[in-house]
């Protein structure tokens, strides 16, 4: 009866705490189970693997690095180039969209925007005009660029006097984090023949372009959090001193959001780094990278598990690292939007 | 008039610029793709003696999907309905009569608050009535339903495990940090790593739980072949995945709950059961329907793991919308494809933002 209550206020009753650490410790296996498979299975040779499940190095069997061997030598710069891409790709995605991202995040949490509906209509009737041109009479896509743009010039210039109402920095936010919804496979077909056009497919510019487009609604929604949490004083003093917005931007508010950033520079590195989709359609053997390396050892090596278990390994480890490293940013800077809620 | 300085322009328009570049991007590489998409997704596409034609074919793509040829795959075969079947069909009804109840008995009526319920109930009860008449044994599933199997019960899962541990882990014990580590790996791990990870541990006769498995009397069971033991291991891959997604969030939401509030009902002797229902989970609720809603809007683009750990098989059993495109994509069938990720693209935003008007809404106006 008592074993569930405890005796005294903020202790635990030893039942109580049996069953929850049981649970934990339950849940601690699973997610670590696999992992440490992997890693088993990476040191074993082809003969171990197949022959039923071989538990513990040193008891159940003699652990051998001929598959690291394998993998790191035998095949050498087929294991490497698609690893540097991933690594170019992950990191310049992951600058470029903070870049980009931040800057976007700042001006719609600090300053005010009032796009007039009349030039947004404008906008799509210009883009509109360019289709038809390309679609019905066949002309040239520059032709149809320039014509579409001079519509949409004459247009707002047209309407700039007229009454019209304005949309708020509320709509351009929603807008923009609302492009997340979209699955990237409605984009993904569109993208490779525009990157066929112009020469980006298959490159790693064109992977870097495609995965700041993705990954920009989560750096814009993390860090408009971030700096609408930052007292507004802070940089209208700074402003009074006669700093620019763009000095503002760099010396006040970026050292305050570091936490923000940190935590969001490391989600979205996690996005590039696993990304799968897109690599698929737009890049094949050059700016090939690593998720797809690995994906496509399904036919060739399907049961060579321990070649599999390596490349697994040195795909995650960087990642895991670097989390691990960060972690107190996460617990930190993340989840103060979510909790926000 | 004094002509200004570069840098006096510059600041001038500061939020321009730091607003542009964003908004540039989104434009070419999402909004003009969505374009192209609609426009390939009405057409047809072949390969000829000159390159490629595309014909306009209006809906013939969409009806293809829909009522034609590739109706097996996307909406599944027909057959006797299930008792399950049925279950699920009144469950949706009771649900969207329910809520259209609540709706007109609130008195705050309007016209678009109309459309967008006709919208979404609408849309929940065909997706209700495909799911009814493709669950029967001789029937089978398409890949819509297939993709609405792991983001419902997918999500679902994950949502109750992540909780469950995070409510776990806010209590007070000793080693929460070390904990909180562990429980976080799963999320940095490639799908692609988590798709043959579990492809080895599922394996029958050499992976680590065979020998379970055959003390059980499943020896010769293999889960690859049988159209919903495939699906299981998808989701259980997923799910390992995510939970990670939801603990951390969860727990920092846990962490975050009112203590003395909790200290008092404690003293007063409300049971643990009280104090979670009356206090912890009003506290917690946005966080949970935020979160939910984020994990939704990504599992509707699930690839990686069908693609690997099954490869959409046995037959299409375990292909999402996704993988669907892509690989009428591979065998050239660009309208198909568009049309594929169209209908995806129409699913996931009635959904997702059904969610968020008629669940995190209403939460987070409660807290207030």
């Amino acid at each position: 009866m008592n074993l569930f209550e405890s005796k005294t206020l903020g202790r635990m009753a030893p039942t109580a705490a049996l069953i929850i650490y049981g649970l934990l410790g339950f849940w601690a296996f699973v997610v670590v189970f696999p992992i440490y498979w992997l890693a088993v299975t990476s040191i074993k040779i082809r003969l171990d693997v197949i022959n039923g499940p071989l538990y513990i190095p040193f008891v159940d069997f003699t652990p051998s690095g001929h598959a690291w061997h394998y993998i790191f030598y035998d095949l050498g710069n087929d294991t490497f180039r698609p690893y540097w891409n991933s690594i170019i790709v992950a990191c310049f995605s992951t600058l470029c969209v903070m870049i980009i991202g931040t800057a976007a995040s700042y001006a719609l949490a600090r300053l005010s925007f009032k796009p007039r509906l009349s030039s947004i209509i404008a906008f799509i009737l210009g883009v509109i005009a360019m289709l038809l041109l390309v679609a019905w009479l066949g002309l040239d896509w520059r032709l149809a660029v320039a014509s579409g743009l001079a519509l949409f010039v004459i247009l707002v210039l047209a309407l700039h006097r007229a009454p019209s109402p304005t949309l708020g920095n509320s709509d351009i936010l929603f807008w923009l984090i609302s492009q997340r919804i979209m699955p990237p496979v409605v984009a993904a077909i569109p993208i490779y023949i525009m990157f066929q056009r112009i020469g980006l497919l298959d490159t790693a510019p064109g992977l870097i372009l495609a995965y700041v487009t993705v990954n920009m609604p989560i750096v814009i929604w993390l860090m408009f959090d971030f700096f609408v949490s930052i007292p507004k004083d802070l940089d209208e003093s700074a402003e009074l001193d006669g700093a620019s917005k763009y000095r503002v931007f760099w010396d006040i508010i970026l050292p305050l959001a570091r936490p923000g950033l940190v935590a969001t520079a490391l989600l979205v590195f996690i996005f590039a780094w696993n990304e799968y989709l897109l690599a698929l359609f737009l890049s094949t053997a050059n700016a090939q990278t690593i998720p797809i390396l690995v994906a496509a050892q399904n036919g060739t090596r399907g049961p060579e598990w321990e070649y599999m278990s390596v490349l697994i390994l040195i795909m995650i480890l960087p990642v895991v690292v670097l989390t691990l490293v960060l972690q107190r940013f996460i617990a930190k800077g993340l989840l103060l939007g979510a909790v926000k809620g | 008039m004094q002509r200004e300085s570069l840098s006096d322009w510059l600041d001038r328009h500061a939020g321009r610029v730091f607003l542009a570049p964003a908004i540039l991007l989104v434009l070419a590489f999402s909004i003009f793709p969505l374009i192209i998409s609609a426009w390939l997704a009405l057409s047809r596409f072949q390969l000829s003696a000159n390159g490629w034609d595309i014909t306009f074919v209006g809906f013939n793509n969409f009806k293809k999907l829909l009522f034609g040829s590739q109706q097996f795959h996307f909406v599944g075969t027909f057959a006797p309905v299930p008792v399950l079947g049925w279950l699920i069909l009144a469950a949706v009804s009771a649900l969207v009569l329910w809520g259209l109840w609540r709706y007109l008995s609130s008195g705050a009526i309007s016209i678009l608050g109309i459309i967008g319920r006709l919208i979404s109930f609408s849309l929940a009860i065909l997706l209700a009535l495909m799911f009814t008449f493709t669950l029967g044994d001789k029937a089978q599933i398409g890949s819509l339903a297939t993709t609405l199997f792991y983001v419902v019960v997918g999500v679902g899962l994950q949502f109750l495990i992540g909780t469950g541990l995070a409510w776990l882990c806010a209590q007070k014990i000793k080693g929460r940090d070390f904990f909180r580590v562990v429980f976080f790996v799963p999320m940095m791990v490639t799908p692609v790593g988590v798709a043959y990870m579990f492809r080895m541990l599922a394996d029958m006769r050499q992976g680590p739980i065979s020998p379970i498995w055959r003390g059980l009397g499943f020896g010769d069971f293999a889960w690859s072949t049988n159209a919903w033991s495939a699906k299981t291991m998808v989701i259980i891959g997923d799910t390992w995945q995510w939970v990670p997604f939801i603990f951390i969030v969860m727990l920092a939401a846990f962490e975050s709950q009112p203590r003395d509030e909790i200290e008092a009902a404690e003293l007063d002797g409300a049971s643990p059961w009280q104090i979670f229902r009356d206090i912890t989970w009003p506290s917690v609720a946005p966080v949970a329907a935020t979160i939910v809603l984020i994990r939704v809007i990504e599992a509707f683009k699930i690839i990686d793991l069908p693609n690997v750990l099954t490869n959409g098989g046995p037959g299409i059993a375990t292909e999402s919308l996704t993988l669907h495109s892509f690989i009428d994509w591979r065998t050239l069938n660009l309208g198909g494809s568009a049309a594929v990720a169209y209908m995806l693209l129409f699913v996931s935003t009635v959904t997702c933002v059904s969610f968020f008007n008629f669940v995190v809404m209403p939460m987070r106006a409660r807290r207030t």
